[in-house]
């Protein structure tokens, strides 16, 4: 059995330090790119969202290395992102590929079913084993977050243009190349000290959130790598989810705690949403108005053309923006959505909360 | 004077509209729905709504336009879930918000959830609804089942083989119920949401149409709940929008009646659920030879292309009717 699993940003880290700490031959796909796009477009359904089509371009990537096991997470609507598994299946079928599909559907009772789920791909592995391994490869994702988390500081205040890249692609490999969890600690030491490595100046920076569609939040292919842009343009950035947030919310049901959760998000969303509406259309309200509550220069919302929760939310978004006084600046991507205009809608939004705040 | 209560000629009222009705005159309201889609109501919809909104949001809030200045209160019940573990759109649960936050001067919004994700009886979603109105329980439970009622000979109508507006002219206007036309013509499914293929204006007239052109025509809505949803068991999965549940029910099971002859998927422009219920289904109509007709509709769709492609499509399956079983056009 060769496991492999769509991209999403860094989540490929944790997934592989988790499957091959349990003894699971993992095919990571290449890298997201034009051609997984190209691929991946050609084969779905026309007004499918950018996800699924960048999911089926990976599988058909991952394919041509061999893969032949697809672990997914599934879903219970009523985001489109809960049937995806069975449609790509579906289509790969067609296609010729004979994958083996596990899609882990979120846990409707306990972590259990979300444990023999993975017990079932490692076949040996004790219950114990099996915990380890889970909880390795989300140490990762916290470390990994973390990571970012500096970058996004650094960026914008970095002293020569770059640095904080380049530390940050060494600091990730740092992460990556860890096999067991006790070495864990000494590689967080390094990565700190890498990072600690990057010369700043002190310089005022504007601070925008950014909200909306998990895949587009995390995977920078889809998002024209927007965090590093920003950054450059004097931004720091700030994500409403990470991935450790996002599994301890969607698959660990807010078992680990003291991490930020997508219920105080719902909660701050009243009166302008005021009922969930999947996916996480509630959470990009709610995190709008804690952005405009703590004081951020501005908030950018991202999403998939033709998703239907973040649809919602733009819609209640221009009110919510007049009402607290927080500019917001929606950005859609699909397959033809192109640098240049994204470089001017950005740069247009920049300057405008650069105005607003007086720092030109 | 009479309290005025709007319900908008959209999204699910070609479902619903005899329950709702029903409920709110048996309290004592006078019940206003808004006029049939002209281009006027459609473009007031564009007009407010967002650009990235799909046609029949964006239509639905024509419609509420239309009803704001002549109603006292408006009647836009937050769907969130219509049968056990499953949802209708994100749209439809974010719809209410939508409005109130996009259309300015409206009358007071009567939004309760309706929501049988885990519950089986709408009887609270109707006690919370009748209190808007009154403080009479008694009332209400009777409202409710007059209402409960009505809806299911409706339903029966549907199940009979008429469509909504002619169900609706069977309980409202006194319409005699009619004969299915019958006749030798071929006969074709129309699968799509109700507020596409039940608008004349939104399907540009495509039931009449196919009528007019001596078809027999049938939707999901005339098989019973019980079928439809036997055969969407077929899926991988549950399917959890009832919408896709019943455009995939219904379309497994005209597929393999040897009665109907073609296949017509009506689609919304960028409509998420369809994006992936319409895929499943042409697969499966490809793999076994049906004449199968795609239609997406928009706000910018043509009605000379649709006619076109619809010539097209009756001429094809005229042709197979000659044909040699198994040979393909
Ligand atoms: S189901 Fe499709 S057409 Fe209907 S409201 Fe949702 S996205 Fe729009």
């Amino acid at each position: 059995m060769k496991v492999t699993f769509p991209h999403m940003g860094h989540m490929w880290i944790c997934l592989s330090a988790m499957l091959e700490y349990l003894g699971v031959e993992v095919v990571v796909p290449p890298p997201t790119s034009k051609r997984t796009l190209t691929l991946g477009a050609r084969h779905a359904p026309e007004f499918a969202c950018l996800p699924l089509k960048l999911n089926l371009g990976n599988f058909i990537e991952a394919a041509e290395r061999g893969a032949d096991t697809i672990l997914m997470a599934g879903g219970c609507g009523p985001c489109r992102f809960g049937y995806y598994a069975q449609v790509e299946h579906a289509i790969l079928e067609d296609l010729g590929y004979n994958y083996r599909l596990v899609v882990m559907e979120p846990p409707q009772k306990h972590v259990g079913e979300l444990l023999s789920k993975i017990k079932y791909i490692t076949g040996h592995s004790s219950w114990w084993e099996v915990i380890r391994g889970i909880r390795f490869g989300y140490q990762k994702a916290r470390m990994v977050d973390e990571l970012e988390r500096r970058a996004h500081y650094l960026r914008p205040r970095e002293s020569h243009r770059g640095s904080t890249d380049k530390a940050f692609k060494r600091a990730l490999q740092e992460i990556i190349a860890v096999k067991h969890p006790r070495d864990l600690p000494q590689a967080g030491e390094r990565v700190r000290r890498i990072m600690a490595g990057v010369a700043i100046r002190p310089r005022p920076v504007l601070r925008v959130g950014i909200v909306g569609e998990i895949f587009t939040l995390l995977e920078p292919f889809a998002n024209h790598d927007l965090e590093r842009r920003l950054g450059y343009l004097g931004v720091q950035t700030d994500r409403s989810i990470y991935l450790s947030e996002w599994v301890n919310d969607h698959l660990f049901l807010g078992l680990v705690r003291g991490l930020r959760s997508r219920k105080e998000a719902c909660r701050a969303a009243p009166p302008y949403l005021n009922h969930f509406v999947g996916g996480h259309g509630q959470e990009t309200v709610g995190s709008t108005v804690m952005y405009a509550r703590q004081g951020y220069d501005g908030v950018i919302q991202l999403l998939p053309f033709t998703c239907m929760p973040e649809i919602v939310a733009h819609s209640v978004l221009p009110g919510l923006s007049t009402g607290l006084g927080i500019p917001t600046l929606t950005i859609t991507v699909d397959e033809q959505s192109g640098e240049a205009g994204l470089v001017t809608r950005l740069e247009a939004f920049i300057d405008l909360l650069a105005r607003k705040k007086g720092v030109v | 004077m009479t309290l005025k209560v709007g319900i908008p000629r959209a999204l699910l009222y070609y479902y619903y509209l005899p329950l709702w009705r029903t409920f709110f005159e048996a309290l004592g309201l006078e019940v206003v729905i808004s006029r049939p889609t002209t281009k006027t109501i459609l473009e007031a919809g564009l007009q407010n709504s967002g650009d990235d909104v799909c046609l029949p949001v964006r239509l639905a809030f024509g419609h509420v336009l239309d009803l704001k200045d002549r109603v006292d209160v408006l009647f836009l019940p937050r769907l969130v879930s219509i049968a056990r573990r499953e949802y209708i759109c994100p749209k439809f649960l974010g719809f209410p918000d939508m409005v109130r936050h996009g259309i300015s001067g409206l009358p007071p919004l009567i939004d309760p959830n309706l929501n049988l994700y885990r519950k089986d009886s709408p009887y609270p979603f109707f006690v919370a609804l009748g209190r808007n109105f009154t403080g009479n329980r008694l009332a209400i439970y009777l409202a409710y089942r007059r209402a409960m009622h009505v809806q299911a000979r409706y339903v029966q109508l549907l199940e009979k083989g008429l469509f909504p507006e002619q169900a609706l002219g069977v309980l409202y206007r006194g319409v005699a119920e009619g004969q299915e036309p019958g006749g030798g013509g071929p006969a074709v499914a129309v699968i799509g949401h109700p507020y596409n293929i039940y608008d004349p204006y939104i399907s540009m007239n495509l039931l009449s149409r196919l009528a007019g052109s001596g078809v027999r025509v049938c939707s999901a809505d005339n098989l019973p709940e019980t079928l439809v949803r036997e055969q969407a068991t077929r899926l991988p999965k549950h399917l959890f929008w009832s919408l896709g549940q019943r455009m995939i029910g219904a379309a497994w099971h005209y597929l393999q009646s040897p009665d109907v002859d073609g296949i017509i998927h009506v689609a919304s422009f960028a409509c998420g659920p369809d994006s992936l219920t319409g895929e499943l289904i042409s697969r499966e109509v490809r793999r076994r030879g049906k004449p199968f007709l795609n239609l997406t509709l928009d706000e910018h769709s043509a009605e000379a292309g649709v006619v076109t492609r619809l010539e097209a499509f009756l001429d094809m399956m005229e042709r197979r009717q000659f044909l040699p079983a198994g040979e393909s056009v």
